[in-house]
C-alpha cells in the first residue's frame, strides 16, 4: 500500500510546474533497486520497455523534464533582476520566438509605465548593442510589425488630462475600423494604430466608455472575434488585471504547451512589485479560486515555494 | 563646438538684479538683456530665472515677454528656456502653427538620444500630450509614418557598425528609390530604427556602391513632394548635420524677407553645440562671415542679440 501512495508522490513529484525535490529525495533517493524498478515499471508515462528488456527513460520526457527543474532556477534569476533588465530579456527572448511569442512583447510595451519602457529600451542598449525598436522590426513581419514597433516606441503622457471630444471621435473612428473587420484588419488600419499606440492610458480609457454608447457594445464584446493581437492589446492597455489573470490561468491548464507555462513566471515575477494583489483579486473573481490555491495544486517545490513566497509578501 | 561666450565668473543673482532693473523705468534696456542672458549657458540661465524667482516672486520669461517685443523677443525667449523645453515648443509651433515639419525631423535627427527623451518628456509637461500624440494627430500617410518613427526613436549610440548590414540596407533603400517607393515600410525602418553609426555606414556603402549620395539620387527621382523633401533632409541631418544647418541659414538669408524663424532656431539651438563648425563651414562655402551676413540681413536688437550669441563680444 505504502508503495503506490509512494508512487503516486512520486507521479506527483515530476508533473505539473516545478519539481518537488524534497520528495524525490526522501523517496525516490532513499529507495533500494527493487522499489526503483517498481517505479520504473508502473511510470509508463516517463519510461519505456526496451526490447532488450529493460525499462528505458523517454528521452522526450527528461527533456521536458529538465525544463521543470529549471523552472525554479529562471525564475528566481529572473526575480533578482533589475525590471529594466528583466523585461530587456524577455523581448529578446520573445523575438528569437516569433511569432508565438508576440503576445510577449504586447504585454511589456502595454502594461509597464512609460518610465518602465523606457528603462526596458535602456537596459536593451546595454545588453544587445541595439534598440528594441530595430530588433522588433527586423524580426516582427506582416501587420504586426507596425503595431509592435509603435507599442515599444511609445513615451505615453501619464497625466489624467483627458479631451472627451477627442475621445469620442477616436470611439467612433475604432468602431467602424471593427466593424469593417472582415473587409479589413482594424491593425491595418492607420488610425487605429494611431490612437491605440499614441493615446495615454486614461485618454483610451475614455475611448472605451464611449465605445460602449457608440457601438451599443462593450469593445471587448466587439473584439473577440477580431485578430487576437487587437484584442489582447485593448486588454493590456486598459484591463491588464484581468489580461494577467487570463495569462496566468492558461499556463497553469494540463494542455498548457512550454511558452505557455512560461507565463507564470513571467507574470508573478513581474508584477509582484506592481499590481500582484489586484491581479489576485481579479483571479478570484473570474474564476471563483484563489489564485494561491490554484498554484498549490499545481506547482511543486521550490518553484512553488518561490511563486508563493512572491505572492504572500507584506 | 560652440560660439557661445560665457565671462570666468557668474553671480546668478546679480544677473537677476540687473535684469530687473533693465526692466525698471520708461522702456526696456535691451543691452542690459543682451549682455547677461546672451552670455549664460543653459544651467546658468536656468538658475537666473529660479534667482530671479526667489527674489521677485515674478516669472524671469513671462516678464521678458512683456518688455520685449517682435524678433528679438522671439530670439530671447527660445533661448532663455531649457533646450529640452525649447525643442519641445519649436516642435509644438511646427504642428500645429507653422506645418513647418522638416522642424520635427531637425530635433528627432540631430539631437542624441538621449537629449530626444528629454523633449519628449518636456513635451509631456508642457503640452499634457505626449509628442508622438500630437504628431500623429496633426499629419497622415507617409509624413505622419516617417515623422512618428523618427520622433519615437531610442536609438542605439554604440559605435559599432555591422557592414554587412549596412550593404544590405544600402541595397534595399536603392532599390526602393529604383521602384520609386521611398514611402516603403523597409525605408522608414531602416531611417528610424538603426543607430546613426550604422546609418552613415549604410550611407556610405550607398555612395560606394552607386558612385553618388543617397540625397543626390533622391533628388533626381520624380515626384517632388513635402515627403520627399522631409525624408532627405531626415538623412541629411543624421548623416551631415553642419551642412545641412549652413544650408538652412544660407536658404534663410536668400528668402526676399528673410526666414527670421530659420536663423534664430539654428542659432539659438547651436550655439551651445556646433554654431562654431557651422560658421566656419559657412565662411568656406560663401566667402563671407556668418557674422557679416547676419549683421547685413538683421538689424537692432535681434541682430545685436544673434550676433552676441555667435561669440561676438562687446
Amino acid at each position: 500500500m505504502a508503495h503506490l501512495q509512494e508512487l503516486e508522490a512520486l507521479t506527483k513529484a515530476l508533473s505539473g510546474l516545478g519539481i518537488d525535490e524534497k520528495s524525490l529525495i526522501s523517496i525516490l533517493g532513499k529507495s533500494d533497486p527493487a522499489r526503483r524498478t517498481t517505479f520504473r515499471q508502473r511510470s509508463t508515462h516517463f519510461f519505456i520497455e526496451d526490447e532488450r528488456s529493460f525499462e528505458r527513460w523517454d528521452d522526450h520526457r527528461i527533456n521536458l523534464l529538465r525544463l521543470e527543474f529549471v523552472r525554479f532556477e529562471n525564475a528566481l534569476v529572473l526575480w533578482a533582476m533589475h525590471p529594466w533588465e528583466r523585461d530587456a530579456r524577455l523581448v529578446h527572448e520573445a523575438l528569437t520566438l516569433v511569432p508565438q511569442s508576440y503576445r510577449v512583447i504586447l504585454e511589456i510595451a502595454c502594461t509597464r509605465s512609460s518610465e518602465e519602457l523606457l528603462g526596458a529600451r535602456k537596459a536593451y542598449h546595454s545588453l544587445y548593442d541595439h534598440s528594441i525598436e530595430e530588433d522588433v522590426a527586423i524580426h516582427v513581419t506582416g501587420s504586426e510589425r507596425k503595431l509592435l514597433v509603435a507599442l515599444v516606441s511609445a513615451y505615453r503622457y501619464e497625466g489624467p488630462k483627458v479631451s472627451e471630444d477627442a475621445a469620442k471621435s477616436e470611439a467612433k473612428l475604432i468602431a467602424k475600423a471593427i466593424k469593417n473587420g472582415d473587409k479589413k484588419n482594424p491593425i491595418d488600419d492607420d488610425e487605429v494604430i494611431r490612437i491605440l499606440t499614441t493615446r495615454s492610458k486614461p485618454h483610451l480609457k475614455a475611448i472605451y466608455k464611449h465605445y460602449k454608447e457608440v457601438s451599443g457594445k462593450n469593445i471587448n464584446e466587439d473584439i473577440e472575434a477580431a485578430d487576437f493581437i487587437l484584442k489582447e492589446t485593448a486588454e493590456c492597455l486598459c484591463n491588464p488585471h484581468a489580461y494577467f489573470s487570463k495569462v496566468v490561468d492558461e499556463a497553469i491548464r494540463n494542455d498548457a504547451d512550454h511558452n505557455t507555462k512560461k507565463a507564470l513566471t513571467r507574470v508573478i515575477v513581474t508584477r509582484a512589485d506592481v499590481d500582484l494583489k489586484e491581479i489576485k483579486e481579479e483571479y478570484n473573481s473570474l474564476y471563483g479560486v484563489p489564485l494561491t490555491q490554484k498554484i498549490d495544486d499545481n506547482a511543486n517545490g521550490n518553484y512553488k515555494d518561490l511563486l508563493l513566497a512572491l505572492m504572500t509578501r507584506d | 563646438m560652440a560660439t557661445l561666450v560665457v565671462p570666468q565668473n557668474v553671480s546668478v543673482v546679480e544677473d537677476a538684479e540687473n535684469l530687473r532693473k533693465a526692466f525698471e523705468g520708461w522702456g526696456t534696456n535691451e543691452k542690459v538683456i543682451i549682455s547677461v542672458l546672451a552670455h549664460r549657458n543653459a544651467a546658468q540661465r536656468k538658475q537666473i530665472r529660479l534667482a530671479y524667482w526667489d527674489l521677485y516672486q515674478e516669472d524671469l520669461v513671462k516678464r521678458l515677454e512683456s518688455e520685449i517685443k517682435g524678433d528679438f523677443e522671439r530670439a530671447v525667449y527660445r533661448w532663455i528656456l531649457d533646450p529640452e523645453d525649447r525643442d519641445a515648443v519649436l516642435a509644438n509651433v511646427a504642428l500645429k502653427k507653422s506645418s513647418d515639419y522638416h522642424v520635427i525631423v531637425e530635433i528627432a535627427c540631430v539631437r542624441s538620444s538621449e537629449e530626444l527623451l528629454a523633449v519628449r518628456r518636456a513635451y509631456h509637461a508642457r503640452y499634457k500630450h505626449s509628442l508622438e500624440e500630437d504628431v500623429a494627430v496633426h499629419t497622415t500617410g507617409d509624413i505622419r509614418k516617417l515623422l512618428l518613427g523618427l520622433v519615437t526613436a531610442f536609438r542605439y549610440e554604440g559605435a559599432e557598425v555591422n557592414s554587412r548590414l549596412a550593404k544590405s540596407e544600402a541595397d534595399i533603400l536603392h532599390d526602393a528609390i529604383k521602384d520609386k517607393k521611398i514611402n516603403h515600410d523597409e525605408v522608414i525602418r531602416i531611417l528610424t530604427t538603426r543607430s546613426k553609426t550604422q546609418l552613415m555606414a549604410t550611407f556610405n556603402s550607398f555612395k560606394d556602391s552607386q558612385g553618388t549620395s543617397i540625397t543626390k539620387v533622391l533628388l533626381g527621382e520624380t515626384a517632388d513632394n513635402e515627403y520627399k523633401r522631409l525624408l532627405r533632409i531626415a538623412i541629411r541631418c543624421i548623416n551631415e548635420p553642419i551642412k545641412y544647418y549652413e544650408k538652412v541659414l544660407r536658404n534663410a538669408f536668400k528668402k526676399f524677407g528673410n526666414d527670421e524663424d530659420a536663423i534664430t532656431r539654428v542659432i539659438v539651438t547651436r550655439a551651445e553645440k556646433d554654431l562654431q563648425l557651422i560658421k566656419e563651414l559657412y565662411y568656406s562655402r560663401n566667402s563671407v562671415p556668418l557674422d557679416q551676413a547676419v549683421a547685413k540681413e538683421t538689424s537692432g536688437d535681434y541682430k545685436d542679440f544673434l550676433l552676441a550669441l555667435l561669440g561676438k563680444q562687446d
